[in-house]
Parts: C-alpha cells; sequence; structure tokens
C-alpha cells in the first residue's frame, strides 16, 4: 500500500501548491521526500499574530493517511494550543488519531491550523496557563501574543 | 481494659479454622489455603471442597474467570439480549457495548426511543442485510486516490465506500497500533457508524481477528463495574467482585487471583488489609511527599544502645543481640527486648505528650512529625523486613536443599519452612499496614485493643522471624516449634483482620474511629 499512499500524497501535494490555502504557502523541506511539507503561514488579520509570519513543519507519517499527520510550529507562538517547548507541537482536534479519519485532506488540517489562530480552544489546551489568562483576562493574553509576534515572527 | 472479650469472640471463628491451620503446618501452601476459604459457593467455577468455611470479617465473596469465561460469559449476554431485541449478534454487541452492559438499561431505552440509540451507538436502522464486498463503476478511493473496474470495495450501511485495501489498513491501523475494537468507526469523514463484527470477519485477516476478540474482552471487563484486571504481569485472569465503590471505606477487598497475586479489588495496589483504600492513597501520598524527612530510616547499621559497638542488620527479625555485650534490644524502639511482651511496653503505640509540652506551634509540630516517623519507621521497617526475611529464606532452603542431598532427608520434610516464609511474608505486609491505619486513628479503647493485636501479631512474628537467623543444621530439629509458631502468626493475623474489619463495618460510636479530616 505504500506506492498508494504516494499516489494520494503526490495528489494533495500538487493541489496544494497549486491552490493554497488563503495565507499559506506550502514546500516540500528536500524535493526528494514528500513526507515533510513546509507551512508559511501568515497570521490571520482578525488575530492578535496578525502581521506575523509563521513557520510550521508538516510531517506525514509513513502510515499517512490512516495515521494523521504531525504539526509542529518552527516559529514561537504565544497560543493555548501550541506547545511552548521546542517542538511547538499542535495536537488537537482533527490532528489526533482517534479523531483523524484517512480521508480527511491536508488542506483541511492547514485551514484547521489556522482557523486556531483566530479562534484558540482554550478547553483542549496544551498550555494550561495561557488557556487561563485567554478565558479570565482576554486583553493580556492579546498582549503578550503580540509581543511575541513582533520578537519571534517579524520578516526573517 | 476489656480487650480480653474482644478477643475471646473472635477466638470462637477461630478454633473453626484450627484444621487448616494445621493443614498448613503440614506443609501446604499457605496461600492456597487463603484462597480455598475465598471460593464461595455459588459462582462460575465451582470447585469441590469438602469443607466450605464461613467467610471471616475481613473476606469477601470473589470469582476468578480466565479468557474463555469472559468470552463466554459475552455471548451468553449477547445471546440472551439478542433474543429479546430481535437484533442480530453483532449488533446487540454493539449495543451492549454502548450501554456498557447493563442490559436493564438497554433494554428499556431500546423500548422507549429504538431510533435514537441504534443511531448513537453507531448502527443505523436496517440491519438485516449481511455485509459484502463489491465492484463498482467509476469508482476512485477517497483514501488512497487508486480507481479501475476491478477495484474491490466496501461500505457499512452509512455508505461511505472505500477500497477493501484501505479499509483493511484502517482496520489493521486502528486494532494493532491504536487497540481499538469496540469503538472503531467508520473510516468515512465525520461518519460515527460503528464499524460491527461482521463486517470485520469480512475484511481482516485471522490474527487481526484474535487480537480484536483480545481486545474486546478488554473494554468489556473496563466496562464492568463488577470485573477487574489482575494487575500482576503477563495475568489474564479477571476478578469478579460485588463490592461497591461506596462502601470502600467500610470494607478492604482483598481478592486472591489464581496466579497467586493477592490484591485489593477496590483500588488493585497489593493486599492492603486492614488499612481501607482512601486511607492508603493517602498515606502514599503522604510517604511520597515527606520522602525527604523519612529518608534516614533505612539505615541498615545502628548503635548497641548499651555498649556503642555497631549492629548490623541481616535479617528480617527485629530482636537483636549484641554481638559485643549480649545486650538484647528493639531495633524499632530500640529498648530491651525482654520487656516487648509484656503489657505495660508500648514499643508499637505511639504516646501522645500532654499538657504544657505541646502547647506551642513549634512544639506541636515537632510532636506531628515525632508522631508521623514513629509510624512511616515501623510500616517502612516491616516492608523492609519482609524483604530480609524472604532473603534469608532463600538462603535458607538453598542450604537446606544441600543438607536433604547429604542428609536423605526428604523433600516434604522442608516445606514447613516454605509455609513459615510465606505467613512471614504475609504477616509483616499485614503489619506494615496496621501502622499506616494506625496513623489516621483517633484514640479511644477501640484502638487499644486495636494495638494490643497489633502487638500481639508484632511479637509473633518476630519470634517467627528469629527462628530462620538459627544455623541451618539446627532447623529440621526445630521443625515442630517453627510449624507451632507459624500457625500462632497466621491465627494472630486472623485476629487482628477480623476485629479490625468488624470494627470498621459496624462503623457508629462504637467503633475504630479515625482522627479528624482522614476520610476527605
Ligand atoms: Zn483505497
Ligand atoms: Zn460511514
Ligand atoms: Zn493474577
Ligand atoms: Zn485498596
Ligand atoms: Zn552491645
Ligand atoms: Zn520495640
Amino acid at each position: 500500500m505504500a506506492a498508494g499512499g504516494h499516489k494520494r500524497i503526490v495528489k494533495e501535494l500538487s493541489e496544494v501548491t497549486g491552490d493554497p490555502p488563503a495565507g499559506t504557502k506550502v514546500r516540500l523541506v528536500d524535493e526528494s521526500d514528500v513526507h515533510i511539507w513546509e507551512i508559511l503561514m501568515d497570521g490571520p488579520e482578525q488575530s492578535p499574530y496578525s502581521g506575523g509570519h509563521f513557520k510550521l513543519l508538516l510531517t506525514l507519517p509513513k502510515e499517512y493517511p490512516f495515521k494523521p499527520p504531525v504539526l509542529n510550529f518552527q516559529t514561537k507562538i504565544y497560543h493555548p494550543n501550541v506547545s511552548n517547548d521546542d517542538k511547538g507541537s499542535m495536537c488537537l482536534g482533527m490532528l489526533r488519531s482517534d479523531e483523524w479519519k484517512p480521508p480527511n485532506k491536508l488542506s483541511a488540517v492547514l485551514n484547521y491550523a489556522r482557523n486556531l489562530l483566530i479562534e484558540p480552544n482554550p478547553d483542549d489546551a496544551v498550555e494550561g496557563g495561557i488557556a487561563e489568562q485567554y478565558k479570565s483576562d482576554r486583553r493580556g493574553f492579546e498582549k503578550t501574543a503580540k509581543e511575541w509576534v513582533k520578537k519571534y515572527a517579524g520578516k526573517s | 481494659m476489656d480487650s480480653e472479650d474482644e478477643v475471646i469472640s473472635v477466638a470462637s471463628s477461630e478454633e473453626m479454622m484450627e484444621d487448616q491451620d494445621s493443614d498448613l503446618s503440614m506443609g501446604g501452601d499457605y496461600s492456597d489455603v487463603d484462597l480455598d476459604v475465598d471460593d464461595p459457593d455459588v459462582g462460575f467455577e465451582t470447585q469441590d471442597k469438602d469443607i466450605k468455611p464461613k467467610r471471616r470479617p475481613y473476606e469477601v465473596e470473589f470469582n476468578i474467570y480466565g479468557p474463555a469465561d469472559i468470552q463466554s460469559h459475552q455471548d451468553q449476554q449477547i445471546d440472551e439480549v439478542s433474543a429479546i431485541l430481535g437484533q442480530p449478534p453483532e449488533a446487540t454487541a454493539i449495543l451492549l457495548r454502548h450501554t456498557r452492559w447493563n442490559k436493564e438499561r438497554l433494554i428499556e431505552i431500546y423500548m422507549d426511543k429504538q431510533d435514537t440509540l441504534l443511531e448513537e451507538a453507531g448502527l443505523g436502522k436496517s440491519l438485516a442485510k449481511l455485509p459484502e464486498l463489491k465492484k463498482v463503476k467509476g469508482f476512485v478511493c477517497e483514501i488512497c486516490c487508486e480507481d479501475g473496474p476491478d477495484l474491490k470495495t466496501f461500505s457499512m450501511k452509512c455508505g461511505h465506500r472505500f477500497c477493501l485495501d484501505c479499509y483493511r489498513q484502517y482496520l489493521a491501523q486502528k486494532i494493532q497500533e491504536e487497540g481499538e475494537a469496540a469503538r472503531i468507526k467508520c473510516p468515512g469523514d465525520g461518519c460515527n457508524k460503528i464499524v460491527d463484527s461482521k463486517s470485520l470477519d469480512l475484511l481482516v485477516t485471522e490474527d487481526l481477528k484474535d487480537r480484536y476478540q483480545v481486545l474486546l474482552t478488554r473494554t468489556y471487563v473496563d466496562d464492568k463495574e463488577n470485573l477487574k484486571w489482575c494487575p500482576a504481569p503477563n495475568c489474564e485472569y479477571a476478578v469478579d467482585c460485588r463490592v461497591k465503590q461506596r462502601d470502600l471505606n467500610k470494607t478492604v477487598p482483598t481478592v486472591h487471583c489464581t496466579c497467586g497475586h493477592h490484591f485489593c479489588f477496590g483500588c488493585t495496589l497489593n493486599d492492603h488489609q486492614p488499612a481501607p483504600c482512601s486511607l492508603v492513597k493517602k498515606w502514599l501520598k503522604k510517604c511520597e511527599d515527606d520522602s525527604e524527612t523519612a529518608n534516614w530510616i533505612s539505615a541498615n547499621t545502628k548503635e548497641c544502645p548499651k555498649c556503642h559497638s555497631t549492629i548490623e542488620k541481616n535479617g528480617g527479625c527485629n530482636h537483636m543481640t549484641c554481638r559485643k555485650c549480649k545486650h538484647e534490644f528493639c531495633w524499632m524502639c530500640m529498648g530491651v527486648w525482654s520487656e516487648h511482651g509484656t503489657s505495660w511496653y508500648n514499643c508499637n503505640r505511639f504516646e501522645e505528650k500532654s499538657g504544657s509540652e505541646a502547647r506551642d506551634a513549634q512544639a506541636k509540630s515537632r510532636q506531628s512529625l515525632e508522631r508521623y516517623l514513629h509510624y512511616y519507621n515501623r510500616y517502612a521497617n516491616h516492608e523492609q523486613s519482609a524483604k530480609l526475611d524472604k532473603d534469608i529464606y532463600l538462603k535458607t532452603e538453598k542450604k537446606m536443599t544441600q543438607l536433604q542431598s547429604s542428609s536423605g532427608m526428604s523433600w516434604i520434610e522442608v516445606q514447613f519452612l516454605d509455609a513459615a516464609s510465606q505467613a512471614l511474608q504475609q504477616c509483616r505486609q499485614t503489619l506494615k499496614w496496621t501502622y499506616a491505619f494506625a496513623y489516621y486513628l483517633a484514640r479511644n479503647n477501640l484502638t487499644e485493643i486495636f494495638e494490643d493485636n497489633q502487638k500481639d501479631l508484632e511479637l509473633a512474628v518476630e519470634n517467627l522471624s528469629e527462628m530462620f537467623e538459627k544455623p541451618t543444621d539446627q532447623l529440621s530439629g526445630l521443625k515442630v516449634e517453627m510449624m507451632d509458631k507459624t500457625a500462632y502468626c497466621t491465627r494472630r493475623r486472623i485476629i487482628l483482620l477480623s476485629d479490625t474489619a468488624e470494627n470498621l463495618k459496624n462503623g457508629g460510636a462504637h467503633s475504630l474511629r479515625l482522627r479528624p479530616g482522614s476520610f476527605d
């Protein structure tokens, strides 16, 4: 089935590079490996991440599409659903193996991630402290998020 | 002190056990003896036993089931409910799992709102048609993007059709990698239909079917409140026990698995009678939090209280004799050993200082630390001693086996050592938990009875433990004495556990009381 998986990945890749979701750019890190995608995502305008440019890595496991892709923020981001460590992992909703369904598409994953930047999900947070602040002190949250954008997500 | 009465009232039930105890001293496996007692006369695996002694106050009724039993239990219930609902067995199985094997509730909901139930359980309507593989014109698999007129495809009633290879790989991923079985959904995006066993049979390979069954059985046991897996590594038995969660303050349900492991059905930790689960949890937490404070205790050497020469502890026994000055003392309290048997000496009880001494905050906190250390010390020491007892037994057994081959003593004759060792292990386990328990007890006359029982058991245990430190060549001559001491230990343990269990069960004003805040 590896060949089948390959066919699917190549098809998705050409679709996404041909018509990328709003505010994102996609390319392979290494042209010979279709399993590692580099994503450049602009912070959505209606979010505190507006003006930021985020680099993400989308890794497809060898069992893809039976296992979900893995999404990591390489640019530091202040967000309840992104782990504040060197991995920057986002792992919730459709990115979790018990919710992922094989027909799900990577373009949907990118849209999902971008929507989370607009509307975080504090009830399924990986950073409890940030989630708490998001719920109780939205202005404080936005302030820090914007500071981090300036500090880490400027044009490089 | 009216402890006499208490002990006597239990002594009558203890007499019944005389037979068993002598049975044990004849070289029977102690854990087996205990197990037989627990075998209830009703249940799945009824064993032929001539004697069916009444359960003791600290014993609970339970059954042990192997994988085949668990499987047939499920099948029985599925057949039964399938007949009532008029649904095929594979759909009934899904419905039963959906309601966590609550038959009554399932039937009730089914009668009440069938459609909603079928929908929620992931079944949908019209279940009679058998699942089948199809070739479909113009089909493109949404998962692998393959197409072609010869592609075999499958879909459940929901109509989400994928190629056979993808469907298979999806199921393999769920079953093998993610350990899912009872709640595998259709691969279709957003679809919640559960893959039933008929469809599964059609799709997966034999080895996956086996794994699937194992996983189904696992969820069955996990779903049933009265079933729990034996926590021993690689043990495949499950225990059926009807003790309710809410009764765990009043009873400590120790069960004995066929594999030999004794554990608490309430919390699945190792047997911790007589202390109730919630106190055990609290105690373990406290020990963890205070591990810094209590670190010094596990030291293996101390000074002789008389001549100050260094004494090393090799065996489990806490009755120490200084090699140099022959002074006999207690490893726990460092007090003179000869006083330990007397009624006025308290090694096990913590004497709270009263009056002006403990008035200011600092003195209070020092006293509370002392109190904790008193109990922790003894708790940890019995744990440690049990290990040392075991080490020394293993060494002794080895020597005895050598001795046997040279002296012609038969194998059966050294079994008394094994029985003694097992009794020691069990009694020290109990003693260990009496100290955790006592830490939370408020002081009243029942506490004193408890402590008297504790003291008696402790002394019995140290006396037996001491015998293991005798030179090996003397041991065969000590057989009768050792058997007596083993039986005595066992009896003291039964008395302590029975008394405590009855007190816990009765509750109310005349029971053992916990210090304020112990149960929250
Ligand atoms: Zn396919
Ligand atoms: Zn479906
Ligand atoms: Zn077991
Ligand atoms: Zn327990
Ligand atoms: Zn000495
Ligand atoms: Zn002592």
